[in-house]
């Protein structure tokens, strides 16, 4: 069944989009991440115009995360307080986000200059964590307990002034790397088009030694203000937020959602990064192949002033 | 042998005329509707174009020595083109062209293979086909060869993407005097005024042409949708917040699961 979008002019399959909402909502429910980083390319390779794809993509990454983190709420796995740290953080950088993004793209590149980080980022993160998270397995299974904290629970981090309480995530630490980890992903996030999710996620692990289930559902939380931001930002500015589109994709994506939140219940901590580490690795090393590999067509048409 | 005058009557009448002045073919043609909404179904559709010859010979008619090419021809807009290259590896963006009033479809039916038709010289002075419209390059001091490269790659991404399309045999003719042409509308048809042009060659000869113009527009609905978002763009904005916290909402009712 095909459908018309007033935005991207062009006509599409309910179908094929209500399968991706769905199949991403999965993973978003599952991981904690909005997913934007997977649905982004997907619209793209759907013939989507890049764009309209980023902005979408963030708009529809709000209906996702909503549901994911009203999950994570009703179980009392979301930290409120250090949502709303992280926040605070997370809009000083989206700001300075946006104001990078106008003048990367008036510099031109920016597509190349995306990728790149993409690729960057996302191999980094996918790599550690995968390496972390064979590792914990492996101990798991000689019979260890178990834990993060063997790297001593007090690095640094732990030193620094002006600590603050979050009861939920079981912590006691500096308000400033929680600050300035929203802040860097707001950053990140507003460049890239994405909800930064997949970095938030294994940072506030890593990083601050949140527990993973914790993670997950103020991941979501923290997430549905940010792409909602960048959703704003692109619907004023860009007019590129295509709201059938959006709403198609929504609807499968709250369904799986949904379906995700219960499948991570029955997965362990490590398992479920075991898991995230491999979907980050494959789609950075997708994007690799896109940068390395002879592209089909060598030329491509844009309408000028747009990138 | 009063037989044999009378037709020798009309072949000396109709001989002449033959001869001296041959008949004054004119074509037109007409559209059902002067504009076609795209509502949400819409995935492309077959647009049919009816025309008529005038003061056709019967004779070239019965021989099928009678061509029609309709084309049916979008907005112009510029366009950018750009090439990849590889530079340490990684393949990106460096060469680009960009071309002004390239029209953004064009879809051509016809009676027969165009090559079959007539000779690509009258083609090329009729900026017919897709092959032979005029791409003008923004920077005409530009080196000749990396325009002629940029233009052929522009008309086959065109081409890939289905907005510049052929469609040999979709011109009928339903009698002596009536045709019907059947040109595609590609699912991205741009919306603006089109305009659908027909050209009639006798004997492989240009003869005439005819146009009219369509418009084609989005539907009430997305009509709407489209002017709230350039025209308020926070307000929709706000709305597109606001229903993906709906539907997030909703779904967590409709579909949870624990």
């Amino acid at each position: 069944m095909g459908i018309y979008l007033p935005i991207a002019e062009i006509s599409v399959n309910v179908f094929v989009l209500l399968a991706m909402g769905a199949a991403v909502g999965f993973l978003s429910g599952l991981f904690g991440v909005g997913g934007g980083f997977l649905i982004t390319p997907l619209l793209i390779f759907y013939n989507i115009p890049p764009a309209i794809a980023v902005a979408t993509g963030a708009n529809q990454v709000i209906a996702s995360s909503f549901s994911g983190a009203l999950s994570h709420m009703k179980r009392g796995t979301l930290d409120f307080k250090l949502g709303f740290v992280l926040l605070a953080g997370g809009i000083v950088g989206s700001t300075a986000g946006v104001y990078v993004f106008s003048v990367l793209r008036s510099l031109g590149q920016l597509d190349l200059f995306i990728s790149l980080l993409y690729v960057a980022l996302l191999g980094s993160v996918g790599g550690l964590m995968l390496f972390e998270s064979v590792n914990a397995l492996r101990a798991t299974r000689s019979g260890a307990a178990p834990t993060l904290k063997k790297s001593g629970q007090h690095n640094w981090i732990h030193r620094l002034p002006l600590k603050m309480r979050f009861r939920t995530s079981k912590l006691f630490v500096s308000v400033i790397p929680v600050l300035a980890l929203g802040a860097a992903i707001g950053f990140l996030s507003s460049i890239m088009g994405v909800g930064g999710g997949f970095i938030m996620v294994p940072a506030l692990i890593y990083l601050l030694r949140v527990p993973t289930n914790v993670v997950v559902g103020t991941s979501l939380f923290q997430i549905i203000f940010t792409s909602g931001y960048t959703t704003l930002i692109h619907a004023s500015t860009n007019y590129t937020v295509d709201i059938m589109l959006a709403l198609l994709l929504m609807i499968g994506g709250v369904a799986g959602a949904q379906y995700g939140a219960k499948a991570g219940q029955k997965l362990r901590g490590e398992q479920l990064r075991a898991l995230l580490a491999l979907l980050v690795l494959a789609v950075a090393i997708r994007l690799a192949v896109d940068l390395f590999v002879t592209p089909p067509n060598l030329y491509s048409l844009s309408t000028p002033g747009l990138s | 042998m009063r037989r044999f005058w009378g037709l020798s009557a009309i072949l000396l009448l109709a001989f002449p005329a033959y001869a001296q002045s041959p008949h004054q073919e004119n074509i037109q043609i007409g559209l059902s509707t002067d504009s076609v909404a795209i509502t949400a179904g819409f995935a492309g559709a077959d647009l049919t174009i009816f025309g008529s010859l005038e003061d056709a010979d019967p004779q070239v008619s019965r021989q099928g020595r009678y061509d029609v090419v309709v084309v049916l021809e979008g907005p112009a807009r510029p366009v950018v083109v750009r090439r990849k290259d590889r530079v340490l590896g990684v393949w990106m963006n460096l060469e680009s062209e960009q071309f002004e009033n390239v029209p953004v479809s064009y879809s051509v039916a016809t009676t027969r293979a165009l090559q079959d038709i007539t000779e690509p010289n009258s083609y090329k002075q009729l900026s017919l086909g897709s092959n032979n419209i005029y791409m003008q390059p923004a920077d005409r001091s530009q080196n000749p060869f990396t325009i002629a490269e940029f233009t052929k790659a522009l008309r086959e991404s065109k081409t890939a993407i289905g907005l510049y399309s052929e469609n040999v045999g979709g011109v009928r003719f339903l009698s002596q005097n009536l045709f019907r042409a059947t040109v595609r509308l590609a699912p991205d048809v741009p919306v603006g005024t089109h305009k659908a042009r027909a050209f009639l060659f006798k004997n492989g000869m240009f003869v005439k042409e005819s146009s009219a113009q369509l418009e084609i527009r989005k539907s009430g609905f997305e009509q709407a949708i489209f002017r709230l978002a350039h025209n308020h763009g926070f307000a929709y904005g706000m709305l597109s917040i606001g229903l993906a916290i709906v539907t997030g909402w909703l779904g967590r009712i409709v579909f949870r699961r624990d």
